[in-house]
């Protein structure tokens, strides 16, 4: 690995925080070599595994499974490892350890042990080349299962669109907050919200089972969507603020709240107490942990529900409506500002648990940035406003993304997601699901 | 209690960033983005893409084509450019929230595919390229004094930093005189009617969507540019660097300065990183007095998260500026009233 001098002007110096005069010594490094026993005992490099430290860069460990990142300065810093890019069959021994604490003295090369072991079947060479039944059944089930969760978080996201014309671009930290409150819900109980509750027993003072701490999320996801809403936006519409001003404004909002969290909550990735460290069971050919076979359940399940409220409940009918054509909904009666603050409670809660969905792998404090354009990428294709449109558009994007590592290189696989989009918008601007009309 | 603060330290950073390499890179990027969103209405919230890619033309022409610093320039222009065409032509004949999402879309997709380990000899990745601005250095007037900064009154630079700003600063104000230039010319009245009423301008026979692929042009160059200043500054490209943060910034910049008004992306520029320096710098200040201990208790306010309260800053003021006062500090509100079209 190419390491040319001080490697470490990363964010902090581009906001000018670092003065211009970062060091320019020859620099001290941590690395590692990550590796894993397979079912003979021997040991076999990881590839294609992330590592970061905050501020300073990223490694993914080559072929050899060796890894290195320049850090710029002597002292300690948190090295992450992100478990998402272990190999399906790869996980942390521990996963409490997937982020260690290092102290690096000037000049030194510290080396990183991370623990990995293998779940019950295949080694990390099932993910070499090659296109073979079985990979494409595991990417197909980790498609739909990323579309699933997408699905969640981008149904509001269209809905939101198509009853107010806003592109929310702090949507994404609305899929954070889900993760987040779950989180702390999960391991505070509801006392890590209210403070006093503290002493009392059970639910209230200590943590709570992921399911219930999942539901409050959820519910904390919907309230802040409908505070967002009545605070903010509605009198912005009131006084005929631009739309391009509010989408502006939720760019403010949503490096507000990222930062918000990252103080509250810590830059390195923490898990849920329950569940954090299930094996993955094989199922036929392919291999998943329980608790995402929960998830995609309760997801297509909860889908199902969305779909069946907005094509036969009342509210449903009308949320259709004002996405459909506000002006027409007013006149017949229905009381588009209630219907809006619904949409908004309704898709921020969904977003929500979708965050709880992602959070299983891991929880950071931006993980719902690092999908935005995912969700995009899924509202667009399945044509922005509507609500089954952006269903269709996340499975696909879901599926696309993860199948197209069968061609390509892994690392690259969100590219997949920005090319379909800007396909898609030279094709059919419309999306899969909108109706032809002119969008120029 | 305020006298234990040093207020030498706050004023130095206030007013060292507010006129450093910094600001003007920022500068120069919200002066492209400014011909974009303020005087052609368009939406580009992949300004970073541009400045990555002038970055990269620098940086890529020394570290893998060899072909030296000087013509790297000349590359990051020609890069940029073609970026426009690419970004332009399948999308300027979209509604301007399309525009948006590809935008931002296709900065990301620049930033993803130069840290691609595959990229490893042409781009060199995560770690990115370094140290291949020394023919710009050689030719520094500053006159290097030991390791000292160069300090006057509450500025304070190093000689290399003073070598940018020159260079850096000229080049700004060259880009204010072409844009003062272009806008009251023929092209620019074209471009400010496209804004106003794109219809409108089509109906009287102007080809719309070929101004605003010039339009489009023009700002990116602009923007790689500021790429290019910002990489010779660093004396090194880093993907991580070319994040859409960095774009949403330069919004920033250009709106509290005002859109479609010549000076206001240098106005701008200047009170964002002077303010959010000095804030920075205060709050510093204020954790090593006798409150320090109180606001870690209570606010969990340390040394560590003191960056990040910044961000927090600039989201919120971000928001209020573009609530309340949406032209800005300069700019008319009439002028600026356009709508999703």
């Amino acid at each position: 690995m190419r390491v040319a001098g001080p490697v470490a002007i990363v964010l902090l110096s581009v906001i000018g925080l670092a003065s211009p005069s970062l060091g320019q010594g020859d620099g001290q490094t941590i690395g590692g070599q990550l590796r894993v026993e397979d079912d003979t005992g021997e040991r076999v490099p990881v590839e294609g595994v992330l590592v970061t430290i905050d501020g300073q860069g990223e490694a993914v460990s080559d072929a050899e499974g060796r890894w290195s990142i320049a850090v710029s300065e002597p002292g300690t810093y948190t090295v992450v490892l992100d478990a998402t890019t272990l190999p399906d069959a790869v996980s942390l021994r521990d996963s409490e350890r997937g982020a260690l604490d290092m102290l690096v003295e000037a000049g030194q090369s510290k080396t990183a042990l991370f623990a990995l072991t293998t779940g019950d079947v295949g080694a990390p060479a099932d993910e070499g080349e090659g296109i073979t039944g079985r990979r494409v059944a595991q990417l197909t089930v980790e498609g739909l299962k990323q579309g699933l969760y997408l699905a969640m978080a981008a149904i509001g996201l269209s809905l939101i669109f198509g009853t107010t014309g806003l592109v929310n671009f702090a949507h994404a930290e609305l899929v954070t907050w889900g993760g987040l409150t779950t989180f702390f819900f999960n391991y505070y109980g509801l006392a890590g919200v209210l403070g006093f509750l503290a002493p009392l027993p059970g639910p209230f003072g200590d943590g709570v089972n992921l399911i219930f701490a999942a539901v409050f999320g959820m519910i904390s996801g919907g309230l802040l969507g409908y505070a967002l809403d009545r605070f903010l936006f509605r009198g912005m519409r009131r006084d005929g603020v631009s739309l391009i001003a509010q989408m502006v404004i939720t760019i403010g909002l949503s490096i507000l709240m990222r930062y918000f969290f990252l103080y509250n909550f810590g830059g390195n990735p923490r898990f849920f107490q329950d569940f954090a460290s299930q094996r993955a069971m094989s199922i036929g050919p392919v291999e998943i942990t329980p608790k995402d076979l929960a998830a995609m359940a309760v997801s297509i399940a909860i889908l199902l529900l969305v779909g069946a409220l907005l094509q036969l409940t009342r509210i449903g009918k009308a949320m259709r409506a004002v996405a459909d054509n506000r002006d027409l909904a007013e006149s017949s009666g229905i009381d588009v500002e209630r219907i809006i603050g619904m949409v908004w409670t309704a898709g921020a809660a969904l977003a929500a648990l979708g965050g709880v969905f992602f959070g299983l792998d891991q929880v950071r404090w931006d993980f719902g940035f690092r999908i935005l354009l995912l969700i995009f990428a899924a509202v667009v294709l399945g044509g922005l406003g509507t609500a089954y449109g952006a269903l269709v558009g996340a499975i696909v994007v879901g599926l696309a993304i993860n199948l197209s590592t069968l061609f390509i290189d892994a690392e690259l696989k969100n590219m997949v997601a920005l090319l379909v989009l800007v396909t898609i918008l030279l094709v059919r601007p419309q999306g899969i699901l909108g109706r032809p009309e002119r969008v120029g | 209690m305020l006298l234990a603060i040093n207020w030498d330290i706050i004023f130095t950073q206030t007013f060292s960033q507010g006129f450093g390499t910094q600001a003007l890179v920022f500068a120069l990027a919200a002066i492209g983005l400014n011909i974009h969103y303020g005087y052609t209405g368009l939406l580009n919230f992949g300004q970073v893409g541009f400045m990555a890619v002038g970055a990269y033309g620098v940086g890529m022409a020394v570290f893998w084509l060899d072909i030296g610093f000087w013509p790297g320039l000349v590359l990051g222009v020609v890069y940029c450019l073609i970026l426009a065409l690419i970004l332009g032509i399948p999308t300027l004949r979209l509604r301007a929230d399309y525009l948006a999402i590809t935008t931002i879309a296709a900065s990301e997709t620049i930033r993803l595919s130069v840290r691609w380990r595959g990229n490893r000899e042409r781009t060199g990745a995560a770690e990115g390229i370094n140290d291949f601005a020394d023919p710009f250095y050689d030719l520094n007037v500053f006159d290097r004094i030991g390791s000292r900064p160069y300090r006057f009154l509450f500025f304070e630079y190093r000689a290399d930093d003073l070598w940018v700003m020159l260079i850096g600063w000229s080049v700004v104000g060259l880009a204010l005189l072409f844009t003062w230039q272009i806008m009251r010319s023929p092209w620019g009245r074209v471009v400010k009617a496209i804004r106003e009423d794109e219809d409108a301008a089509r109906a009287l026979g102007k080809n719309a969507y070929s101004y605003k692929l010039q339009s489009l042009i023009i700002g990116g160059v602009i923007g790689g540019i500021a790429g290019m200043l910002q990489a010779i500054d660093k004396q090194s490209v880093q993907p991580d660097t070319f994040n859409p943060v960095i774009t949403f910034m330069i919004w920033t910049v250009l709106i509290i300065g005002g859109a479609a008004r010549v000076w206001s992306p240098v106005v701008g520029a200047m009170l964002f990183w002077g303010l959010i320096s000095g804030l920075e710098a205060f709050m510093r200040e204020l954790l090593d007095t006798g409150l320090g201990d109180s606001l870690e208790r209570y606010l969990n306010l340390n040394i560590q998260n003191v960056s990040q309260v910044r961000f927090m800053l600039f989201g919120l003021a971000l928001m209020i500026v573009m609530r309340y006062r949406p032209q800005g500090i300069f700019g008319s509100r009439e002028e600026m009233a356009l709508d999703d079209r």
